[in-house]
């Protein structure tokens, strides 16, 4: 659960409204994430409920997985709109990305459940930008993301893009999750 | 302070606090299910040792819900995780498959086993643990880490939020119910309208509506992006948890002062208000029922925790009594206490309610989450392919019931009976003289 804050990689870009259910489909929560050869499922359902159309924007119709790999995806940061990971408190949801090796999630603004589990359980950086990105990054671009400044560069476009501050779960993040958090304030024993 | 704000102060040691303060809490109770549950005890053994006992057996209730009635063998193991979790730590409540303590839903489950009492912090594994802000509490929905923290320590960390304040004035026409004044508010806000944010519901149209119509308003503060829903605890709410509660715990009836700081207000004269529906894809994508009547239906689902109390029977019972529904309809007591209720309660003497709904041509199915979201593929009442459904479920995304390519419309149980009868959306007031 090592977070890294600096992370290059291409760009997966989704719209707005990316609720729990297309991030990961109920019919898949009967993996049990605590579970190693478990949580490695939820990499192969990753984003298996967002209709073919709206994955991979702005073309669509463009898969999370490469051929290369079922499980793990060839993407690193997710790119998305308003209101990312809506709707349930499954975990699942950022183990899935996680699980499907991303790294970052950048959006408008989350949805708060999805944002508390992604820094509280380690899995993902939840990021927001500025300006909305998911009409200007391109599925594929190569990205370059400064977690703590606060910066995306676009290696692609040449363009960069101002994120806000993670503010007071940066530290959460950098321990890796609440309960290496807390272990290293005395909140828990270690 | 809000009503949120002073539970919250109280929980955390402090006179005071204001929208925006970390602070952290004391957890009066702990709820997890079968979905959550597994992980939940995984973080927890992980994080506080394979010998760990939970900080407050009293505190933690286990209540299977979701992937019940099922073959899976996935979801049958996961129950078998949380026996064996409860039979490890010996746990007072748990609600076992199987046996004459099942409930069904959770949300519902809470209050009727006398777990939900004004005043307290509950938090849940499911994002509709916010429906029990209708008892007067702080309740809302955690991540497997988070109750994995909270089941060894009996704390978490929380982020003060601001209070948006809805009041509902007049008493609610026969032919609305809770579901159709939280799609309007819904409508209104947007499904991100709330995020990060208690909505309090307040005014004498509130105080009107019974138990389990102030639970449905409170169950979708989520749909909005809010953190609670929250009404205030009056007589009714004190009355009906005193009947439940076998612990006779103390609790503490609080309410917003007159000059809390409300982020913001909305006002609605309920008496003005038409039915409505969310069409797909999201819960805030409102319509007007007489906007779209006609649109052909295939399939009608009445349950859930938000759709499936007696109150939303017994609405829809008015409706389907004495006539024969035109598609597919699919009836899922929330408990097993009101499976039970469908088989003794009569509308004016005659009938039973179960009677009402199977001659009308419904098919009933056992308590449980059942189709509201989707769930494995033998899972009752499933969209297993791109059909319409309106159903009196709380969320609408696409493949939320099933089938990707499925289109749910969310409705009150009223709306629901009628559009069931006609195979097409329908006003309800075309059924009610």
């Amino acid at each position: 659960m090592n977070l890294s804050t600096i992370i290059q990689g291409k760009a997966y870009v989704l719209g707005d409204n990316i609720d729990t259910d297309q991030i990961i489909p109920a019919q898949y929560l009967t993996f049990n994430p605590s579970i190693p050869e478990e949580y490695k499922m939820f990499g192969k359902y990753a984003l298996a409920g967002v209709p073919p159309a709206q994955g991979g924007l702005p073309k669509g119709h463009i898969p999370l997985h490469g051929p290369a790999n079922e499980f793990v995806s060839p993407y690193s940061i997710i790119i998305a709109g308003r209101n990312f990971g809506c709707g349930s408190s499954r975990e699942h949801a950022p183990v899935a990305l996680d699980a499907a090796g991303i790294k970052a999630v950048v959006a408008e603004f989350y949805a708060r459940i999805f944002f508390r589990n992604s820094v509280n359980g380690g899995y993902l950086i939840p990021l927001e930008s500025v300006k909305r990105l998911c009409e200007t990054v391109c599925t594929g671009d190569e990205l370059r993301l400064d977690a703590i400044a606060g910066r995306l560069e676009n290696l692609t476009s040449n363009e960069t893009y101002e994120l806000k501050p993670l503010g007071e779960v940066a530290p959460i993040l950098e321990a890796g999750g609440v309960f290496p958090y807390a272990r290293a304030k005395g909140l828990l024993k270690a | 302070m809000t009503l949120t704000e002073k539970i919250l102060a109280r929980h955390s040691g402090r006179a005071s606090v204001q929208p925006g303060d970390n602070i952290w809490v004391d957890v009066d109770v702990l709820m997890t299910h079968d979905v959550c549950g597994p992980g939940t005890i995984g973080v927890f053994h992980q994080n506080f040792g394979r010998q760990a006992k939970v900080w407050d057996r009293d505190k933690v209730v286990i209540i299977p819900d979701h992937y019940i009635f099922t073959a899976d063998a996935m979801a049958n193991r996961n129950v078998d995780v949380l026996r064996a979790f409860v039979a490890e730590q010996n746990l007072p409540h748990f609600y076992d498959v199987g046996t004459e303590r099942y409930k069904g839903v959770c949300h519902i489950a809470l209050p009727e086993e006398g777990h939900t009492r004004p005043g307290e912090i509950l938090l849940g594994t499911d994002s509709h643990t916010c429906t029990a802000g209708a008892f007067g509490e702080f309740a809302t929905g955690i991540g497997n880490t988070d109750a994995g923290f909270v089941m060894g320590t009996g704390k978490t960390w929380l982020k003060v939020p601001p209070t948006l304040r809805f009041v509902f004035h007049g008493e609610l026409p026969p032919y609305l119910m809770a579901k159709d004044l939280i799609l309007a508010v819904i409508g209104d806000i947007g499904c991100d309208g709330a995020t990060y944010m208690a909505m309090e519901f307040d005014g004498d149209g509130v105080y009107c509506l019974n138990i389990e119509e102030r639970m449905t308003l409170c169950n979708m503060a989520i749909e909005a992006g809010g953190k609670n829903g929250i009404i205030r605890a009056d007589q009714k709410t004190v009355d009906f948890v005193k009947s439940r509660d076998k612990s006779a715990k103390p609790f503490v009836v609080e309410q917003s002062d007159s000059d809390a700081p409300f982020a913001r207000e909305w006002v609605y004269d309920v008496t003005k208000l038409r039915p409505v529906v969310a069409k797909p894809h999201s819960p805030d994508n409102r319509a007007y029922v007489d906007e779209i009547q006609g649109t052909p239906i295939d399939r009608a689902y009445i349950g859930s925790c938000t759709g499936g109390k007696m109150t939303d029977f017994r609405a829809a019972a008015r409706i389907l009594n004495g006539h024969s529904v035109k598609i597919d309809t699919f009836v899922v007591p929330a408990t097993t206490e009101i499976a039970r209720l469908l088989k003794t309660e009569r509308i004016d003497g005659g009938q039973t309610l179960e009677e009402i709904f199977l001659n009308a041509g419904a098919k009933i199915g056992e308590a449980s989450c059942a189709a509201c979201l989707g769930g494995p593929s033998d899972t009752f009442g499933r969209l297993n392919s791109a059909i319409k459904c309106i159903s009196t479920t709380n969320r609408n995304f696409p493949g939320r019931m099933g089938h990707k390519q499925a289109e749910v419309f969310l409705a009150s149980p009223l709306t629901v009976a009628a559009s069931a009868l006609r195979g097409s959306i329908t006003d309800p007031r075309e059924y009610l003289s």
